[in-house]
């Protein structure tokens, strides 16, 4: 498989400030191999973020370039679909109009049957085909993000940006999706950036973990390579030597080379968070 | 953060006992706490009315303005009945004479009475909804426009604030003379006194609907802006799928703040271009200073406000209709 389907070179990003200019990210090197799934980690505002409004298209880097399947990323675009933190559905649209919608913009001119065809095939992969009719505020946080997973995915993207999809969910909820996410990428082979503060979710989904450093000035510090097979199973990682091996080496890299130490003031606070 | 307050709700509790006593305190909170307002309100009326002497006798109390609003329902059922037999006369006349010769020219003349109360309540309305539609026809196309375009908006902005405060009464002298030299017509199809009305309407009440739209315009979340760029939707689509939708309760309130405006804007307009309106119901009476003036238009003043508050509680109506968001609470 070569590396270069997506190729990040010499990428930075700076922002101005009132105060001058903000630099937020320097020298983002990163080739992605086609079906890879890679994760970012790091603290916040470490420009993980950054990073994938770069590789959407959001923004444009002012510095070096992001080259897609042959192609210079300019402006965003449906071939690289994003799933927002809170999911980002349209209120006013049901479950199966929110997908609809972004069906429509890669079927153009297409008949009705085939975009309900698509829009069906892909709440099914998310196990939300139950619920066509139902308007976003009527279903848990979960099924929204099922929803946003099956809108992002339904645009047949080149890759696939995660900008922390399930940052905002409970563990249980966290567990059920990923395993979802891992059973339908065993199935569509996508290539997939993930944005991520979680290390166990980071080891279990990954095919590698890009870890960056704090900001400002942010850049890749180290990329680890997770060989551990596939289909992978949560409780059966739990006992598992190399599983416990990487995760150890980003939870290192996190809080022993690039911890980012907020001094607490308050000792009230502080007693708090020692109980939890 | 909206959707744990509206969870939060103290009446909607499991238990049965709670929401019994949840249930009693919703009936005596929605229709007998305000029967209580209205009543002490008309007692107050009533008491201070009678202690205020005018040149036309007393200030008309709850009960004197009552009994008007029967003379008047009774004048209007008269000019009515007078209308209809104007026009049956003119139909037996006109059957006899084709009787006699089928090929004899009939004449329907139209009946010329005068309006009635309730004839004038119509044309204001009919009046204030042409000054409304066209002010809503220019601020919400007008307002996507600025709010999508802060540019525009930046340019445009100045001009906005400095037209809003403009009295109706200060518009009404230049749109007097202004519809006057552009609308000339020999057999005009609407009264002048209706164009300028309306046209003074729109200009007074065009403002809060443009300026909420413009908000709610400018104030997407910029999440779903990112979808739509994402998705690459055409700046059709962009407008008509996630502008609109997301602005609809912003728009909603400028349209009742609009609608609110017009209303009020409309009887000072027809009092002064004298458009047969409730406005000019109530000019005529004050020139005519009889003793039942005063009761006439203390009538015609209360129905403005009810009538207000009827076109206000429609525009709810409308927005609880169209609105998306159905959690919401509108008010």
């Amino acid at each position: 498989m070569s590396k270069h389907y997506l190729d990040l070179s010499n990428v930075g990003m700076r922002f101005a400030t009132p105060s001058g200019w903000f630099e937020a990210l320097v020298d983002v090197n990163l080739k992605i191999a086609k079906g890879e799934f890679i994760s970012l980690i790091g603290h916040s505002g470490c420009g993980k973020s950054t990073v994938l409004n770069l590789v959407a298209g959001l923004n444009d880097p002012t510095s070096g370039g992001i080259i897609l399947d042959g192609r210079e990323v300019a402006g965003p675009g449906p071939e690289r679909s994003v799933v927002f933190q809170n999911h980002a559905l349209l209120p006013w649209l049901s479950v199966y109009e929110n997908v609809e919608l972004a069906v429509r913009q890669v079927m153009k001119g297409a008949n009705k049957a085939a975009v309900a065809e698509r829009v069906r095939y892909y709440l099914s992969l998310v196990q939300m085909d139950h619920a066509l009719e139902k308007k976003p505020h009527e279903i848990s946080g979960g099924m929204k993000q099922r929803v946003g997973i099956a809108r992002a995915l339904s645009l047949s993207p080149k890759v696939l940006l995660m900008d922390e999809p399930f940052g905002a969910l409970d563990a249980l909820t966290r567990a059920h999706l990923q395993d979802a996410l891992m059973e339908i990428q065993a199935e569509l082979n996508n290539t997939v950036i993930m944005i991520t503060h979680d290390v166990d979710e980071a080891v279990l989904l990954s095919d590698r973990i890009v870890m960056m450093t704090n900001g400002p000035s942010a850049t890749i510090g180290e990329i680890l390579d997770i060989t551990l097979p596939r289909p992978r199973n949560r409780v059966a990682l739990a006992e598992d030597v190399e599983y416990h091996r990487l995760r150890q080496r980003v939870l290192s890299f996190l809080y022993e080379k690039h911890s980012k130490v907020t001094p607490l003031k308050k000792p009230k606070t502080e007693a708090r968070s020692a109980v939890a | 953060m909206q959707t744990m307050i509206h969870r939060f709700n103290p009446f909607a509790g499991p238990w049965g006992l709670t929401r019994l006593k949840a249930g009693g305190a919703r009936a005596w909170r929605n229709s007998l706490l305000p029967m209580l307002g209205i009543l002490a309100f008309l007692l107050v009326w009533q008491m201070v009315a009678s202690q205020v002497q005018t040149s036309l006798g007393n200030l008309p109390g709850p009960v004197a303005t009552g009994k008007q609003l029967v003379a008047l329902y009774q004048e209007h059922s008269a000019e009515r009945d007078k209308r209809d037999a104007f026009y049956a006369r003119q139909a037996e006349r006109n059957a006899q004479k084709l009787a006699a010769n089928p090929q004899a020219e009939v004449k329907v003349r139209p009946y010329t009475g005068r309006d009635t109360f309730f004839d004038q309540i119509l044309t204001s309305l009919v009046t204030v909804a042409t000054g409304f539609g066209i002010a809503v026809m220019i601020a919400i196309p007008a307002g996507i426009l600025l709010g999508l375009n802060q540019t525009l908006y930046q340019a445009i902005n100045p001009v906005v604030q400095i037209l809003k405060p403009i009295s109706p009464l200060a518009w009404l002298p230049l749109v007097t003379m202004v519809v006057s030299a552009v609308y000339v017509s020999p057999d005009p199809w609407l009264a002048k006194s209706f164009v300028i009305s309306a046209v003074t309407v729109s200009l007074c009440s065009l403002w809060p609907t443009l300026l909420n739209t413009i908000v709610g315009v400018a104030s997407i979340d910029p999440d779903l802006q990112n979808v739509s760029r994402v998705l690459k939707l055409a700046p059709l689509t962009h407008v008509r799928k996630i502008v609109l939708p997301s602005a609809i309760p912003m728009i909603f309130t400028g349209l009742r703040l609009s609608l609110g405006v017009a209303w009020m804007v409309l009887i000072a307009a027809e009092m002064l271009a004298q458009n047969p309106g409730l406005g000019k119901f109530v000019w005529d009476e004050f020139q005519n200073g009889s003793s039942e003036s005063l009761a006439r238009i203390m009538v015609a003043v209360v129905s403005i406000g009810v009538i207000g508050f009827m076109l206000d509680r429609g525009m709810l109506a409308l927005q609880k209709w169209i609105s998306w968001d159905t959690r919401s609470e509108l008010r």
